[in-house]
């Protein structure tokens, strides 16, 4: 598996760029790995998902689907896609450092 | 004293759990089933109602009379569950009080939470074959139209079986064959999944199968907007796809009843289970059977079957202040109509995805491969259904567990 290197700190992730262990993950790794992915900076509103995305990752085991986070985390489906454009639950996912979302069968 | 179970909802698994429960207990037990209408429809029957092959009366039959003798049926809807009191309230005022309650509400449409969905459009150049109504319409809406862009997209999952809008395309490549325009006709199906279908070795050969049919894939697309006016599905990320018919499966829910009954379930109103057990984590006395249930499973009849022994044990169990059984090995079996009068098989569990080989054993019908064998297995699957299935007997072949034998497994990788 590929090593990155975030806040000065290597962790183990997919090829994707999800992590493989949320415990690795530390706050100030966040904004570093969302500018990887294109997003310059992370307002109050992206904080509110990715926060969410952690606790609903170690309530559930896995990260919510787009239609779960607009149901849960306070934040419209819509708005999702401003925050994180293209794939709201896989990108927010991507820089909560949780494994990419199984989502549904 | 006699031990009262309420089975809430009579479709597949309320009737197949009523009916085992029955037969394991007897009268040791009152067993009550409560739907909101005597209208138990054949649900694997409406992917055929659009393409003439299924006529919509020959779906639907009376849900009592499915039910074993000495079963109490009830037709009211259901207001809300009381998990404290252990009681169901119904909404002609009537409370029923359980022992233990069995959850068998299956999973609801709705199409009002797509904007533009129900709006203009629907029932014109909008339609969906997931209710006997909607599927009924669109066989007109497919016999009228002579050519352009038939666009077929799932809102978001889960829904039920999730294989549905796959065998809907290729039915309709070899419908439009038969009338001689399938030229006219371009075929586009849009899904919110990163592929045809969620497991890896079953989605190449899916995608195999819609590239050789020439359907056009749209993946990771979610729907955000269906405009029948204008013709265009809108994703929320800005990207459209222009239509000239559309048949859309809008986003699926739990029953309403369970978002008005505090702690039963989640955020969708599906109900959040033991995976092995089948026992409800809202409470130990409740058990969910089928689509109701919230566990990672495809939403299908198959997988309801195979969780009637587990379930129908377990409640026998509870009741005697036993152990369960964590047996549920998330067993599913789906025939996928492939047109031209062949359909393909695929078998798999919590554990296994869908493999290639034989189905049960190596001498079976064949799995992951188009064959008639398996087109006339899903025909003669509507008579086990009302025979053998829903009077809660076993059918042949099909057991609980998910056989291995004619299964072409994987070699165990080092690591």
């Amino acid at each position: 598996m590929p090593t990155a290197v975030y806040a000065g700190t290597p962790v183990t992730v997919t090829e994707e760029g999800f992590y493989l262990d949320p415990d690795q993950w530390r706050e100030d790794m966040a904004p570093e790995i969302a500018r990887d992915a294109g997003i310059d900076v992370l307002t109050d509103r992206h904080w509110q998902v990715i926060m969410h995305m952690r606790k609903e990752f170690a309530g559930k085991g896995t990260g919510p689907t787009v239609r779960a986070l607009g149901r849960t985390s306070g934040v419209s489906i819509k708005e999702l896609y401003l925050l994180f454009p293209k794939g709201p639950a896989k990108l927010a996912a991507r820089i909560a450092g949780i494994p990419k979302p199984r989502g549904c069968i | 004293m006699t031990n009262r179970i309420v089975v809430l909802g009579g479709g597949t698994g309320g009737t197949l759990a009523a009916n085992r429960l029955r037969r394991d207990l007897g009268d040791e037990v009152v067993i009550t089933v409560v739907d909101q209408d005597d209208d138990h429809l054949y649900q694997p029957g409406l992917l055929f109602v659009p393409f003439g092959l299924s006529r919509p009366q020959d779906l639907v039959r009376s849900r009592p009379a499915q039910l074993h003798d000495g079963i109490t049926y009830r037709t009211a809807d259901i207001e809300r569950v009381d998990l404290g009191a252990e009681q169901v309230l119904l909404s002609d005022g009537v409370t029923l009080a359980y022992d233990v309650l069995v959850v068998a509400t299956g999973a609801r449409l709705l199409p009002e939470e797509t904007e533009g969905l129900t709006g203009p459009g629907a029932r014109e150049t909008v339609h969906t074959f997931y209710d006997l109504d909607g599927a009924t319409a669109l066989e007109g809406a497919l016999s009228r139209f002579t050519g352009g862009r038939l666009v077929v997209n799932v809102v978001d999952m889960p829904i039920k079986c999730p294989v549905a809008p796959l065998e809907f395309c290729f039915l309709a490549d070899w419908y439009f064959t038969e009338r001689g325009i399938r030229e006219q006709v371009e075929l586009i199906y849009v899904t919110p999944l990163d592929a045809a279908f969620t497991k890896p070795v079953a989605a190449r050969t899916l995608s195999g199968l819609l590239a050789e049919k020439h359907v056009e894939l749209v993946t990771e697309f979610n729907t955000g907007e269906v405009d029948g006016t204008g013709g265009r599905l809108v994703g929320y990320d800005g990207r459209e796809v222009p239509f000239d018919l559309a048949v859309v499966v809008p986003l699926h829910g739990g029953a309403a009843y369970v978002d008005r009954s505090p702690g039963l379930g989640d955020e969708f109103g599906f109900v959040p289970t033991d995976k092995h057990t089948l026992q409800s984590t809202a409470a130990p006395n409740v058990f969910v059977i089928g689509d109701a249930a919230a566990i990672p499973t495809s939403k299908a009849g198959s997988v309801t079957h195979f969780e009637g022994e587990t379930i129908a044990r377990n409640v026998v169990r509870f009741l005697a202040g036993e152990a369960l059984d964590a047996s549920f090995d998330g067993h599913t079996n789906c025939f996928i109509e492939s047109g031209f009068g062949k359909a393909m098989l695929i078998d798999f569990n919590y554990d296994t995805e869908p493999l290639p080989g034989h189905y049960p054993s190596g001498v079976g019908l064949p799995l992951l491969s188009p064959s008639r064998l398996n087109h006339l297995g899903k025909l003669m699957f509507a008579w086990f259904y009302w025979h053998s299935l829903l009077p809660g007997r076993d059918v042949p072949g099909l057991t609980a567990a998910m056989p291995t034998a004619g299964k072409h497994m994987p070699v165990p990788t080092r690591s």
